[in-house]
């Protein structure tokens, strides 16, 4: 028979609503204006561990509002959120659906310190356990790993990563996987450390392989990092956020540098999102921003361990 | 045989893995933050029965492998092979090896049906139902009135299997036990 009932409960289903008007009403007390920017664009982001759903007449369902909200901030928006559909092909799991919900907010003159503060006092109204405790990404891979994922070369951390999987009796071939990768074996070992986490937790400064759209700095010993964070809590990845990158010139780069390694992987290469590039090039207010799963934090406050759980029909009810 | 992507794993899929037949018990999708995603899948090899879990590269793909699982009626062994015959209708056999049958030789049963799991046709592992009533051929005489406390004794069924039973069970009661645990389950109902 086919079954064509929702996922979500109606308790879920009241919760989710629930959830969305504290979240509205937590931002319009902050004076944080609430924005709806298209979710079908003419490019999407470039980012080569994301691959976007392209439709009808080269439109692209937006895997996240950031380029649009930041062509808002540019024009000077002040600060904004917005609770966004968000679409990922190729991502269906406990943990994931190709469609989401995205709550993402900017805010100018914050750094991600500052942003962090306020996720904490967003959550600590939805679910115990909040202030999170706060650890730079070095010491976060460094407890699980026992090594320094910025100084130890490549074969020392796909070492470590060897011993992790056989002291768990879990199969894994190193070098297959990762190819022997930098960028790979710090995905694989950041993946295991996510895993294992239980209380709620900011990793921050993360490598700058891993730099994303967040700007550079040094950390308190000297080495190059991004102003990136990252909230895990029970193993899931709630929240990205970052100081954002302002400069145009520097972004141009790094869309540049994916669509190199999109090519090299045969991927499909869309085009720069030149809209953006031109808002930074006009001024980007300094600010940093961030993203939270909608879907995911309802799994968190209602104990619920599949996604589909917390949706009214998720991929595989369709 | 097609080849299946990390995304079309599910539970129940038998795909090729290291040259072993293998049934993917679960697939869990990983994915914290940008970057390489990875599949934590467990699996079973169909022909040692080990289960474990690998971590693949999301993306990587895998051969199907030609497993079948039919039911099928044990017939008799010709003391290298066991047959088995198809419950379809068909009266198509197949002649199991001795390490295809495995641990389900001490339940095998004349006239019983056992789930056969087939690769490229050929038997790969035979597994009993979960239940099976069988005649007790030796134990020692029945205690009368001990029906409520514990304690047991050892008693050997008619396939040769060595079961606990209570106290009060006799030669030539038909029992039904439990294959998956050896243990004892109550007289059969006649």
């Amino acid at each position: 028979m086919t079954d064509w009932r929702p996922g979500a409960d109606l308790a879920a289903l009241r919760a989710r609503a629930e959830l969305l008007a504290t979240v509205r009403d937590f931002f319009a007390r902050r004076g944080v204006l609430e924005v709806d920017t298209p979710i079908l664009g003419a490019t999407g982001g470039t980012d080569p561990g994301i691959e976007c759903f392209r439709s009808h007449a080269g439109r692209v369902l937006q895997s996240s509002p950031e380029f649009f909200m930041k062509r808002l901030l540019a024009a000077g928006s002040g600060p904004i959120y917005q609770i966004a559909r968000a679409f990922r092909a190729e991502e269906a799991g406990r943990l994931h659906n190709p469609e989401f919900l995205l709550l993402e907010w900017y805010r100018p003159g914050f750094d991600d310190f500052a942003l962090m503060d306020e996720i904490d006092d967003l959550c600590a109204g939805l679910m115990p356990g909040f202030p999170a405790q706060r650890l730079p990404f070095r010491e976060f891979i460094a407890g699980v790993f026992g090594v320094d994922p910025l100084t130890a070369a490549d074969e020392t951390l796909a070492a470590a990563l060897d011993r992790h999987f056989v002291a768990a009796r879990r199969e894994a071939d190193i070098a297959e996987l990762t190819g022997g990768a930098r960028g790979v074996l710090l995905d694989l070992a950041y993946s295991e450390a996510v895993a294992a986490t239980r209380d709620a937790v900011f990793v921050y400064d993360f490598p700058p392989e891993q730099a994303a759209l967040a700007r550079m700095r040094r950390d308190s010993h000297g080495a190059e990092v991004a102003a990136r964070f990252e909230l895990m809590l029970a193993g899931i990845e709630l929240a990205n956020g970052y100081h954002e990158l302002a400069d145009a010139a520097e972004q141009r780069r790094r869309f540049e540098a994916d669509l190199a390694s999109r090519r090299q992987a045969g991927r499909f290469c869309p085009e720069i999102d030149e809209h953006l590039l031109a808002a930074l090039e006009a001024g980007l207010p300094d600010c940093a921003g961030v993203a939270i799963g909608i879907d995911r934090l309802l799994m968190l406050i209602l104990g619920a361990q599949d996604i589909d759980a917390v949706l009214p029909f998720s991929e595989c009810r369709l | 045989m097609a080849t299946f992507a990390t995304n079309e794993f599910r539970a129940g899929l038998k795909v090729m893995l290291d040259g072993d037949p293998c049934n993917i018990l679960e697939n869990e999708f990983v994915k914290p933050g940008k970057g390489q995603a990875f599949n934590r899948v467990r699996l079973r090899n169909l022909k040692t029965g080990r289960v474990w879990e690998r971590t693949f590269k999301s993306g990587e793909s895998l051969e199907g492998a030609d497993v079948m699982e039919l039911d099928m009626e044990y017939l008799y062994t010709d003391g290298e092979f066991y047959h088995f015959m198809k419950t379809d209708g068909s009266f198509e056999q197949v002649a199991a090896s001795e390490a295809a049958v495995g641990d389900t030789k001490r339940w095998l049963k004349e006239q019983e049906t056992y789930i056969v799991t087939l690769w490229n046709d050929a038997p790969l592992l035979v597994q009993p139902p979960n239940f099976i009533e069988l005649e007790v051929v030796e134990t020692d005489p029945g205690l009368k009135g001990d029906t409520a406390q514990g304690g047991s004794k050892p008693a050997t069924l008619s396939t040769g299997a060595v079961i606990k039973v209570p106290l009060f069970i006799n030669q030539g009661e038909v029992l039904r036990v439990d294959t998956r645990t050896g243990e004892y389950q109550g007289r059969a109902r006649s």
